[in-house]
């Protein structure tokens, strides 16, 4: 890695800190609606493995996805723009917080249905397999929670079945909404799952981006080598409530304190310091820059336009179909015509 | 045109549709090696292979979830499940994910995809595999929801539906595979998706129907006839997007109509169309719109017990001379 590396991939994490903890005041401010799901402490493991996948490796979440969206390559402002219900963001304020995508970087979502996904990232897979495009993997990353769900297993199922290339990532954050792993699931590895359809995997840390991009790039290789699937549980954090409308009951204070001591960007921060790669200055000015690059995606997002009235009617259907208004114009409507 | 059954029309629309267009592949339940529950695709494992007639797990969110990814990267998958009774196991990627994506993402994902799923009773299946929850499925915009009649229809549909870039559930009624009809040759006759389609002209009332109950339409219309009165049978054919064009025009020259479905009529297809008719041509009411479907029960699996909940020919006889004769 050259040392811009370093740094880019240093404020790409403080970038996504910062869009979150802003989004958050923006939420409490009423500019940000419905539900917001905050990735704080879990950076490491997003910008990791997006700076280790190849640009023809599909990257689909779940909806905890600000991180993705950024790390995928969404500009931050644009995914701003999307918190905001603008007409700039990247679903052109359709989907919001939990539902960002930009199929040019190879993000497909962004996906609100705990578990929903995982189905149809075995398909994108079959996709690149059926089009000869066997080298790509498909990345699809959920929740703890998410792996005592059918959806889960008819995946991982299928997935083993037909060899598809995906490389299933669960972010184990130890809580599904409020409800901890041992409180939920029958085993509390949640890696063990995969022993039950034949598929490799192993459980990593996921605070340190390092080890993250080591471990996953050799995770990748071997894919790529051996083919079909993998299933990779990635111990992480999240030291913000499941949603911002989470009471915190079901953990002591304390427990997140222990886990703020390992908070990946301060990890990462002290790695660079210690192997002489950056100085303390250098990495403050990228703090800096990680502070203007939020402030002008604020701008940006509080200046972009509301989608027109007519978008409400765009993209129901691929095709031209006929547009069904609110019932009681219908009649009206039918006479216009 | 050629005589053949509805399983044949089918059938043909798939096979030439996947000889013309690499990208279009079955997946299902006993869709290869077995060659359909229903016999449909016969014949296509041992011509197009392992990867283009793929036989899944008895996993119906897999089998959608997956031709949903599929789709996204640019194929054509035609999924099959077995009865449309299983489409509640994969409920979600139906409306939740099959219907959505495209809008929710501002267009960037395309999903040509085609879920084809059996309808219907009348086989002594009892209660859980014998529904025709059609309506269910329509009321979600994003998808369209398509249901042929005749053989002709089937084969032109599903051409159409496995062309188009939108996803479409395909509904089939298994009892009506074995029908037959003249269906026109040549590989690009396609009928268009969300068009109705008069299949009976007639002027003292209308009939409107899909699927398996334009036969006992016409059959209707045939017995009204003998007593004088000339039924205009209109076939929707497509519950979503919903062509009420032919429906109202046949409406205002009748002033009357009786509505049939397989379905339960509470929240049905016939109070869909029967409100829009209130709606759209109030004017030209002479007697309530009838609603002929399903008597409201489980199916039984007792085959009388059956056919006296199912909608018959003589239910739409006596509705259109209930509405004829006072």
């Amino acid at each position: 890695m050259e040392k811009n590396e370093y740094l880019d991939l240093f404020q790409e994490m403080v970038v996504i800190r910062r869009l979150e903890e802003r989004a958050a005041e923006l939420y409490q401010q009423g500019k940000i609606g419905g539900f917001l799901h905050l990735y704080i402490g879990q950076e490491a493991v997003c910008a990791g493995i997006c700076s280790v996948r190849q640009p023809k490796d599909r990257i689909i979440t779940a909806y905890r996805d600000h991180g993705w969206a950024i790390s995928a390559g969404i500009d931050p402002k644009i995914v701003m723009a999307e918190l905001l219900g603008k007409k700039d963001g990247c679903s052109q304020g359709k989907g919001g917080s939990m539902h960002m995508a930009d199929t040019d970087v190879n993000f497909w979502g962004g996906h609100a249905i705990v578990g929903a996904h995982i189905p149809i990232a075995a398909g994108m897979a079959l996709g690149d397999v059926y089009q000869d495009n066997a080298d790509a993997i498909t990345i699809c990353m959920f929740g703890d929670g998410a792996t005592n769900i059918g959806f889960f297993h008819e995946g991982l199922n299928l997935s083993k079945v037909w060899n598809l290339p995906v490389l299933w990532v669960c972010e184990n954050n130890q809580y599904g909404m409020g409800t901890a792993v041992e409180r939920a699931s029958a085993v509390s590895e949640i890696r063990q799952k995969a022993e039950g359809y034949g598929m490799p995997n192993e459980r990593i840390e996921g605070m340190d981006v390092m080890k993250v991009r080591k471990e996953v790039s050799r995770v990748l290789e071997s894919m790529r080598e051996e083919g079909g699937p993998y299933l990779l549980e990635i111990m992480t954090y999240r030291y913000r409530g499941h949603s911002m409308g989470d009471p915190e009951r079901y953990r002591e204070k304390e427990e997140v304190k222990k886990w703020e001591d390992e908070d990946p960007i301060g990890v990462f921060r002290n790695y660079l310091l210690d192997e002489e790669i950056a100085t303390k200055e250098e990495l403050d000015e990228q703090e800096n820059k990680a502070e203007e690059i939020i402030d002008e995606a604020v701008r940006f997002a509080e200046s972009s336009p509301n989608p027109e009235k007519e978008a409400l009617f765009d993209h129901i259907y691929a095709e031209e179909t006929p547009i069904e208004y609110k019932g009681y114009r219908m009649e009206r409507e039918s006479e216009e015509k | 045109m050629a005589k053949m059954t509805m399983r044949e029309a089918v059938s043909q629309a798939l096979w030439e549709e996947m000889e013309r267009d690499e990208r279009v592949f079955i997946q299902g339940e006993e869709v290869g090696v077995w060659g359909g529950t229903y016999a449909v695709t016969k014949g296509f494992y041992d011509h197009f292979g392992a990867k283009r007639v793929r036989d899944t797990p008895i996993a119906e969110a897999a089998i959608v979830g997956s031709a949903i990814g599929a789709a996204l990267t640019g194929l054509r998958p035609v999924a099959e499940l077995m009865t449309i009774n299983f489409a509640f196991v994969a409920m979600d990627h139906i409306v939740n994910e099959a219907a959505k994506l495209h809008y929710m993402f501002a267009g960037q994902f395309k999903l040509p995809l085609v879920i084809r799923a059996v309808s219907g009773g009348g086989r002594q299946l009892a209660a859980t595999h014998s529904q025709t929850p059609d309506a269910i499925f329509a009321h979600f915009p994003g998808l369209k929801v398509v249901s042929p009649g005749t053989p002709a229809d089937a084969k032109g549909l599903l051409k159409s539906a496995i062309r188009s870039d939108d996803p479409v559930l395909f509904i089939e009624n298994a009892t009506l595979y074995q029908t037959r009809g003249e269906v026109p040759e040549g590989e690009d006759v396609l009928e268009e998706l969300g068009k109705s389609k008069v299949q009976r002209e007639g002027d003292d009332v209308t009939i409107v129907a899909y699927s398996k109950m334009v036969q006992a339409a016409l059959d209707a219309a045939d017995r009204l006839s003998e007593d004088g009165i000339e039924a205009e049978v209109v076939d929707i054919r497509s519950l979503r997007p919903l062509d009420m064009g032919p429906v109202i025009k046949s409406f205002k020259r009748t002033n009357r109509a009786v509505v049939a479905e397989e379905g339960w009529r509470s929240y049905g297809v016939g109070s869909e169309v029967a409100a829009r008719i209130y709606e759209m041509a109030f004017d030209f009411v002479d007697a309530p719109v009838k609603r002929v479907a399903q008597a409201e029960v489980p199916l039984p699996y007792n085959a009388d017990l059956e056919q006296l909940a199912l909608p018959q020919t003589e239910d739409i006889y006596h509705a259109a001379k209930e509405i004829i004769y006072g």
